[in-house]
């Protein structure tokens, strides 16, 4: 199956500023995928040399299995530009009639296509109003109809719920899991990480265009680290044993008297009980097993944090 | 060429609804109101004293004007100054009117979603350009056709070669379009304004430079003419209309805004036909390499 996106060593020069030095990377078919990376990462510059709006100066890649920039491509790609200026003395309707024309679809099929959109992104009340007249989350409630026009089976939104109230937030991220179900992909660009978290099935962190790290968000192939609370005699004894589960380390907070603290990181969250089971056995005294998960966020200023120290 | 027209009817919904079609009307109707009233007057005052026959200067003609003769050079005239404005309107308008629409576009980030639609980029600058051709062509047909029915109700004047002077008249504000649509692809909407003046402002003074050239017997002066005449045709394209389209009386005039000491040479409409095409080019290739 060829990847909804295939990139190798794509770069950006513009005279002396290097926008994006080496992005590598590639998004598989119905996967909805996070690109984060603090402001100036090269993310938009990214987006524009995928989407063929800026010629990349090296590298090379596919779209849906088509050279980048290749037109044909594109009638199957959808696009919520970053900072959506739209041609706001049109109507809604005329908006994305125009839109719908230039993707190649006409007549009957292309209003009731229409129809449904207006429907879908709550704008049906107002799709004979100039877009002018629009407040800035119905501007981009109608961007995002304007990318799912040609039912698409790759779609770039970038910062989709910038300006989004709550309700509207929500929609986008069932926009987003219905396409997923349709088996198209998604490229979201996002600073909203608890949005990204919730949505993404695979995330990247980029810095100056280079992908620092990719991680998927279903499987917890970071593993889990876990905080184990127990019994301060034999707890020395156990530490050899607990190796089989991970690398053991002394938690530096004071534990509570007579107790021990012991920081773990498992490979995966489901052995869990199973280590559970084997202290028990041991005979120790367990006073508390913590899973800590760790959000996105924290995850972002990791990743990042270092390499802006680094 | 869907896309093509689309983007085309893009750029008309644009125009009417941004009210440049209103505008348009407005003050092209009061350009009219204002030429027809003052062609009646001097029509008016032209038939209660003949005697205007005084203001023609000697030695022009080579026969004593009569006074019909005179009365009809008058009239041409003033049809001739009617036509010569509606001519600088127009390629005010050419200039003018598409001056943003790519530059504008592109800095607003407009322009994004629809270069990334399955359509290629020639098609949006090729819609833009015909969506304004039309417009300014029906602009020149408006205000040159109000003209020349007023001199021809008013006046009885039947102005010469109408068809072809009002096609050279287009074709020069066709070239003024296509280098404001040009430009707009890779300059600033301000750089784009102030070349497309400019290069108007060179071609004009390269034609007196020419005209005074001739007259005054000056070879080098004349070629400066000739040249910017090649770089940027416009004046050469006004001029060779005004000279088709005017009595073989009013030419011997020899020197008003349009008439010619020295006629540009037709082969200057082919000249123009592939400057139109030149230029439309490289506004093509200009955006299909640009970073949007």
């Amino acid at each position: 199956m060829t990847h909804a996106i295939a990139v190798r060593g794509l770069r950006k020069q513009y005279g002396e500023k290097l926008a994006v030095s080496d992005l590598t990377l590639t998004v598989g078919q119905g996967e909805v995928f996070g690109f984060l990376g603090p402001n100036g990462a090269g993310k938009t510059t990214s987006v524009k040399m995928l989407l063929g709006l800026v010629a990349p100066s090296a590298g090379s890649g596919e779209l849906l299995g088509r050279p980048l920039g290749d037109v044909n491509a594109r009638a199957k790609v959808g696009f919520l530009p970053e900072h959506f200026r739209f041609h706001d003395w049109l109507t809604g309707r005329e908006f994305l009639l125009i839109h719908g024309r230039l993707y190649g679809l006409r007549g009957a099929a292309l209003e009731h296509r229409i129809d449904a959109l207006l429907e879908r992104v709550d704008l049906a009340d107002s799709g004979n109003r100039m877009v002018r007249t629009y407040s800035k989350g119905m501007t981009q409630r109608i961007g995002m109809a304007q990318a799912l026009l040609n039912q698409p089976r790759l779609v770039f939104l970038d910062e989709p719920t910038s300006g989004l109230d709550p309700l509207g937030r929500l929609l986008v991220r069932d926009l987003i899991a219905e396409l997923r179900a349709n088996g198209a992909s998604v490229f979201l660009n996002s600073h909203l990480l608890s949005e990204v978290e919730v949505t993404c099935d695979r995330v990247a962190f980029v810095k100056q265009g280079v992908v620092v790290r990719e991680m998927s968000l279903h499987e917890s192939v970071q593993g889990a680290d876990v905080t184990l609370t127990i019994g301060a005699d034999g707890a020395d004894a156990l530490r050899a044993g607990l190796a089989q589960f991970g690398a053991a380390q002394s938690n530096p907070a004071l534990p509570a008297p007579g107790t021990a603290r012991i920081d773990l990181h498992v490979s995966d969250e489901s052995r869990v009980p199973e280590l559970a089971r084997w202290l028990v056995g041991q005979g120790a005294d367990v006073y508390g097993i913590e899973i800590h998960r760790r959000s996105l966020e924290a995850l972002f200023l990791d990743v990042l944090g270092e390499e802006r120290t680094g | 060429m869907n896309s093509v027209l689309t983007i085309a009817l893009l750029t008309l919904q644009e125009a009417r609804r941004r009210r440049v079609v209103l505008a348009g009307l407005i003050f092209g109707i009061g350009f009219l109101t204002v030429f027809v009233i003052g062609f009646g007057l001097i029509y008016r005052d032209l038939q209660l004293a003949p005697a205007a026959r005084s203001f023609i200067p000697p030695g022009v003609g080579r026969n004593p004007a009569t006074s019909a003769q005179t009365q009809a050079i008058f009239l041409e005239f003033v049809a001739m100054a009617g036509l010569y404005a509606v001519n600088f309107l127009t390629v005010m308008m050419a200039v003018l009117t598409p001056i943003d629409t790519l530059s504008g576009e592109i800095q607003s980030g407009a322009i994004q979603s629809l270069v990334t639609k399955p359509a290629r980029r020639h098609a949006i600058v090729l819609g833009k350009w015909l969506g304004f051709w039309s417009l300014i062509a029906a602009y020149l047909l408006m205000m040159a056709g109000g003209v020349l029915l007023a001199v021809k109700l008013i006046g009885g004047l039947n102005v010469a070669n109408v068809p072809l002077g009002i096609a050279l008249m287009l074709l020069e504000a066709t070239a003024m379009l296509s280098l404001s649509i040009a430009g707009g692809t890779r300059l600033s909407t301000l750089a784009n304004g102030v070349m497309g003046f400019g290069m108007f402002g060179m071609a004009f003074i390269g034609g007196w430079i020419e005209q005074i050239g001739t007259l005054v017997g000056n070879a080098t002066a004349e070629n400066v003419g000739v040249v910017t005449s090649l770089l940027v045709p416009s004046e050469a394209m006004w001029r060779l209309a005004a000279y088709n389209m005017q009595s073989p009386l009013l030419r011997e005039l020899s020197f008003t805004p349009f008439t010619s000491a020295s006629v540009p040479s037709s082969a200057m409409i082919f000249w123009t036909l592939g400057y139109v095409g030149v230029v439309i080019a490289i506004g093509l290739r200009g955006f299909a390499r640009r970073d949007l």
